[in-house]
């Protein structure tokens, strides 16, 4: 199991390294999302794997997972909501003031005569 | 406090005085002197402890970890730059309310000039070089606002960035020279810094540090090679010249030489730099200001020589040299300052400076005239006044040190020479204004000025007379207490007389007197030979060309670095990474697995992990078709939400599915406005190298996970287990964490997201997008956007969504939930009824304004914390208790629930104001050149 989600983590960042290196805004918000999935996947991970043990206190529990990686996560994930959020804001801005959706921001000339 | 309310005062009433400036143009001048008087006051209960041999030294903790505090410190050398800045300041105020003409903002400039006494202040009673060197940075940031008050000018502006260029530098020097100070000494206080000369000289370090001081000194004194800029700082007004350039700015340096004295003089180095740059300096300062046509332009270097005139004494190193070096400091001081105000006179009189032009005001204006003169007389050395008292003591050492000097003879004939050179320079001040002819082509008919803007003058004259002719008593015990607080030790005899005698002080003065009237004699071929020669030559050329030099430099760097290309600098960021990451592995001969035993594989796991790799390679592989980049990555989204589920993170499930949905709105919304097809990208080479650096870093990835997964560790999981129930009064681990153990991240981590929020909306605002009318394939939109049945279905679901959110809310504590995951599912839910019923619909059954959920979130959350200060625990401390209510039963009641209410209405507050703006955005009126 644990060589599986290390492979489920290698294949996220891979697919969002790629994603984030191409030149239209949209890609990179995807490859950031993907990043961001593997990032979280691999922070929560860190408190290793248990099944049917979560941190929730009771009588009947037979053991806690590691609750403060989880901690770290939930509000990373709320966090990486509010930055893709801002990043395609950004991206829609730059469309709209220089009229192409190219990451490096340039005005390029068949874009100004459109 | 007293010291510290002292220097705080002309800060605050700086404030007070711009305020002051509404009621009228006097107004600001009589806050301003009433500022300067308060400054006075707060120090006048301490004025007479440096005469009785006391040092105050008042001491707040600031920030004691960094070995900081706010030390302030009284002794006579602070005493006496005290009593110049703020007397000298009080003439300034009363002198530059005349000076300023109607055009001119009177609060700006009493403001200016009140940060710039503060500055000035603050250097001269620090007892902390920390906080003095605060200070001294301020001095610069001030003086800039001063010299360039008259932004219109180009020069004003020009001479205020040199002046801030250079002293700016110094100060960072300075910076160096104090951290390695307080490296040597272990502490930053003067006290203890003045009792460790020994130490300091004999450290290896002493070196860097004395030059790194002088450093400072030297471009903040205007010491020669850094002398250029005070020239083109006389661009200024004249009441910021005549207050900068005789009392305080430019003294700023001295002074500080002056306080350093024990713990640096008396080695070699001390001698050759510091008595070198003020040689060099005195002779430059005063052969240039004898060519000078510009009148503050011969006073601007006139200042210069005297400045090294003063640096030179102190050079010189013996205790009888500091005190004709203080001695000096207090006289050009006061007849400086005079001859700027009389030529700000002349200039506000006459209309111009140039001494071609002014020829013969002695019959315009005589009173002016006889003031100018004395005070001119001052700065030449003649006898009877000041400038002679202290030229006495200057030429008596030199001759002093001579004898123990090889070549010796040399010192006191080139001091002779530069005193001949003041008195040429002065003697042309006087004959060339005031004599010499009829004017020449004025812009005005000079006359006397108004009454009083000649007190000012007439005051600082009077002391140079009083004190040039009685020495013994008027100056004599201020003298004493200041020179004696900058040598810490007791003072060497010295003896304040007009007459020692005939010596070979007297002679040189003789010899200076009769050569400086000699060489003005002989001005004419003198000029003509300099401007042939020595003339052409500027510092300024030479401190433009670095200037531009280091410009040029930086930007070939910048466009090395930076080819303007982020994609670029993302590829050179992650090549880095993986360069950094690799490397370790490399050398380390650390197998990668390690003998944790790990969990058993199962078919649904492996299903659902090759669903999310299949639908991963998907959304790489169609990310030119877009909506279905979208859809793969929601499958992505779900699957790890499955996993957090697996691997016993309830919390964690919720809160990736109920974002999933936002975001994957969120992208849908900024889709319909951005190109929902791309391209395919030609270049088959850069998508192989972006392929492999993906693989490489998904490989590297992946090896790390599985070498931590195989290892066991060690947790501090147990302590929040453990005192989850007991301290935090909730049962789910997660959320106590969240609300109570670590409160106050979370709160930071809301206050992101409302920021994040808003910098969305100031970013949306006024933003025209220009809606497609058709889809991606070019068929036409529906033309019924809001289905039926969609619509009922949602108005339906609401109140059940939002009943579900606030179950969730309430039971977070104890089970999996809490204010994140609430909040999210309040946004889908509100959201949806936006979707499905469109904007006009909703807004007339709902607030559209959500700003005010986010700032009562915060509110609430930050207040949830400051309601524990008043019971007396620290922030954010959280307590429970347990509410018996009739029909429920027991219920619990957690402050740190109230905490999780503000997180929720942060992000309900936050998603909705994120993605309505965003739907919002083609609801816009559409520009009227769209409409044809």
């Amino acid at each position: 199991m644990e060589a599986l989600i290390a492979l489920v983590i290698g294949v996220l960042t891979a697919g969002g390294v790629f994603l984030a290196l191409r030149g239209q805004t949209f890609p990179v918000v995807l490859g950031l999302t993907l990043m961001s999935y593997a990032v979280n996947l691999f922070l929560f991970v860190m408190g290793r794997l248990a099944i049917g043990v979560p941190p929730v206190i009771s009588a009947a529990a037979e053991g806690y997972t590691d609750p403060l990686p989880q901690a770290l996560v939930l509000t990373a994930i709320v966090i990486s909501f509010g930055m893709t959020a801002f990043v395609i804001v950004l991206a829609l801005k730059a469309r709209a003031e220089i009229g192409n959706d190219h990451v490096d921001g340039l005005q390029r000339d068949e874009d100004r005569n459109a | 406090m007293t010291l510290f309310f002292s220097v705080l005062t002309p800060f605050v009433g700086a404030a007070l005085v711009a305020l002051a400036s509404r009621l009228g143009r006097s107004h600001s001048a009589w806050a301003a002197g009433a500022v300067t008087l308060a400054a006075i006051a707060w120090l006048a209960p301490s004025l007479h402890l440096p005469f009785g041999g006391t040092t105050l030294i008042q001491q707040y903790d600031w920030m004691p970890a960094l070995g900081l505090n706010l030390a302030f410190r009284l002794d006579g050398l602070a005493l006496l730059f005290a009593g110049l800045i703020l007397g000298i300041g009080l003439l300034i105020v009363l002198y530059a309310r005349y000076y300023l003409s109607e055009r001119d903002s009177m609060g700006r400039f009493y403001s200016y000039l009140m940060l710039f006494m503060g500055s000035m202040l603050g250097i001269v009673l620090s007892e902390n070089l920390i906080q003095l060197l605060v200070f001294w940075e301020l001095t610069s940031l001030s003086s800039f606002l001063l010299i360039s008050y008259w932004q219109h000018r180009e020069e004003a502006r020009h001479g205020a960035r040199m002046a801030l260029t250079v002293t700016g530098l110094g100060g960072f020097a300075l910076l160096g020279g104090f951290l390695l100070l307080g490296h040597i000494v272990g502490s930053y206080e003067l006290s203890v810094v003045l009792a460790s000369g020994d130490l300091i000289r004999a450290h290896p370090l002493y070196l860097p540090t004395l030059l790194l001081v002088l450093l400072g000194v030297f471009t903040k004194s205007a010491q020669f090679p850094f002398h250029f800029w005070l020239p083109h700082a006389m661009a200024a007004p004249t009441p910021v010249s005549a207050y900068l350039h005789s009392a305080t700015m430019v003294k700023a340096g001295v002074f500080l030489l002056a306080r350093l004295f024990p713990a640096l003089s008396g080695t070699p180095e001390w001698f050759w730099l510091v008595s070198g740059a003020g040689l060099a300096t005195l002779l430059l300062g005063a052969y240039v200001a004898l060519f000078k046509h510009d009148l503050k332009g011969l006073l601007a270097y006139s200042t210069i020589s005297h400045l090294g005139l003063i640096t030179l004494l102190f050079g010189l190193s013996t205790p009888l040299a500091a005190v004709a070096g203080v001695f000096h400091i207090i006289n050009h001081a006061t007849f400086k300052a005079s001859l700027f105000m009389a030529a700000g006179i002349i200039d506000h009189e006459a209309g111009t400076r140039d001494m071609r032009r002014l020829h013969g005001l002695w019959a315009f204006m005589p009173y002016t005239a006889t003031l100018a003169m004395v005070a001119a007389a001052a700065m030449a050395g003649v006898p009877l006044l000041n400038g002679f008292l202290s030229k006495e003591m200057f030429f008596a050492e030199t001759v002093h040190i001579s004898e123990t000097l090889i070549g010796g003879w040399l010192l006191p004939a080139l001091v002779t020479l530069a005193g001949a050179l003041g008195v040429a320079y002065s003697l042309r001040f006087i004959h060339d204004v005031f004599f010499n002819g009829e004017p020449v082509d004025l812009p005005k008919t000079p006359h006397e000025p108004p009454r009083w803007m000649k007190v000012p003058v007439e005051i600082l004259v009077v002391l140079c007379l009083v004190v040039g002719v009685a020495p013994a008593f008027t100056v004599a015990p201020l003298l004493a207490v200041a020179a004696a607080d900058t040598l810490q030790t007791p003072l060497p005899e010295y003896h304040l007389a007009l007459w020692h005698g005939i010596n070979p002080a007297l002679v040189m003065s003789l010899i200076a007197l009769g050569g400086g009237a000699l060489i003005y004699l002989m001005r004419r071929p003198l000029f003509a030979w300099h401007e042939r020669g020595l003339g052409r030559l500027d510092a300024r050329i030479a401190y433009n060309a670095l200037l531009e030099w280091l410009f040029a430099l930086a930007r070939s760097i910048t466009r090395l670095l930076d080819t303007g290309s982020l994609q670029r600098q993302v590829l050179f960021l992650l090549a880095a990474a993986l360069a950094l990451g690799i490397a370790p592995w490399l050398a380390g001969g650390t197998p990668l697995a390690g003998n944790r035993a790990g969990l058993p594989l199962d078919a649904v796991s492996l299903t659902a992990a090759g669903a999310l790799i299949v639908a991963t390679f998907a959304t790489v592989w169609w990310h030119r078709q877009r909506f279905v980049a979208l859809v793969t990555i929601g499958v992505v989204g779900l699957v790890v939400a499955l996993a957090f589920i697996k691997f016993s993170a309830p919390d964690l499930a919720l809160t990736q599915l109920s974002v999933e949905i936002v975001t994957i709105v969120l992208l849908l919304l900024a889709l319909y406005f951005l190109p929902q097809h791309a391209a395919p990208e030609k270049d088959r080479a850069r998508l192989w190298r972006d392929g492999a650096i993906a693989l490489t870093a998904g490989a590297g990835t992946a090896a790390l996970a599985w070498a931590v997964l195989t290892r066991p560790y060690d947790t501090i999981a147990g302590y929040y287990l453990e005192n989850s129930v007991p301290g935090g009064g909730g049962s789910n681990v997660v959320n106590v964490i969240l609300v109570d153990f670590r409160g106050y991240d979370t709160l930071g981590e809301i206050t992101v997201l409302a920021l994040a929020g808003l910098g969305i909306v100031a970013m949306l605002q006024g933003l025209q997008l220009t809606a497609p009318n058709r889809d991606a394939a070019g068929r036409p939109w529906d033309a019924d956007a809001y289905p039926v049945i969609m619509a009922t279905l949602t108005r339906i679901l609401l109140p059940l969504a939002l009943l579900v959110a606030v179950f969730i809310l309430l039971r977070g504590h104890n089970q999996p939930g809490g204010g994140f995951i609430a909040g999210l599912i309040t946004s889908v839910a509100l959201i949806v009824q936006y979707l499905a019923n469109g904007a006009q619909w909703t807004h007339q059954r709902m607030a559209s304004d959500s700003h005010p959920l986010v700032a009562w979130g915060l509110a609430i959350a930050a207040f949830t914390g400051l309601a524990s200060w008043l019971f007396g625990y620290p922030y954010l401390t959280s307590t429970y208790g347990h509410l018996n209510w009739p029909v429920v039963g027991e219920f619990e009641l957690a402050s740190a629930m109230a905490f999780d209410l503000g997180v929720f209405l942060v992000v309900v507050g936050a998603t909705l104001m994120i993605l309505l703006q965003l739907g919002g955005l083609h609801h816009a009126p559409p520009k009227p050149r769209q409409q044809h």
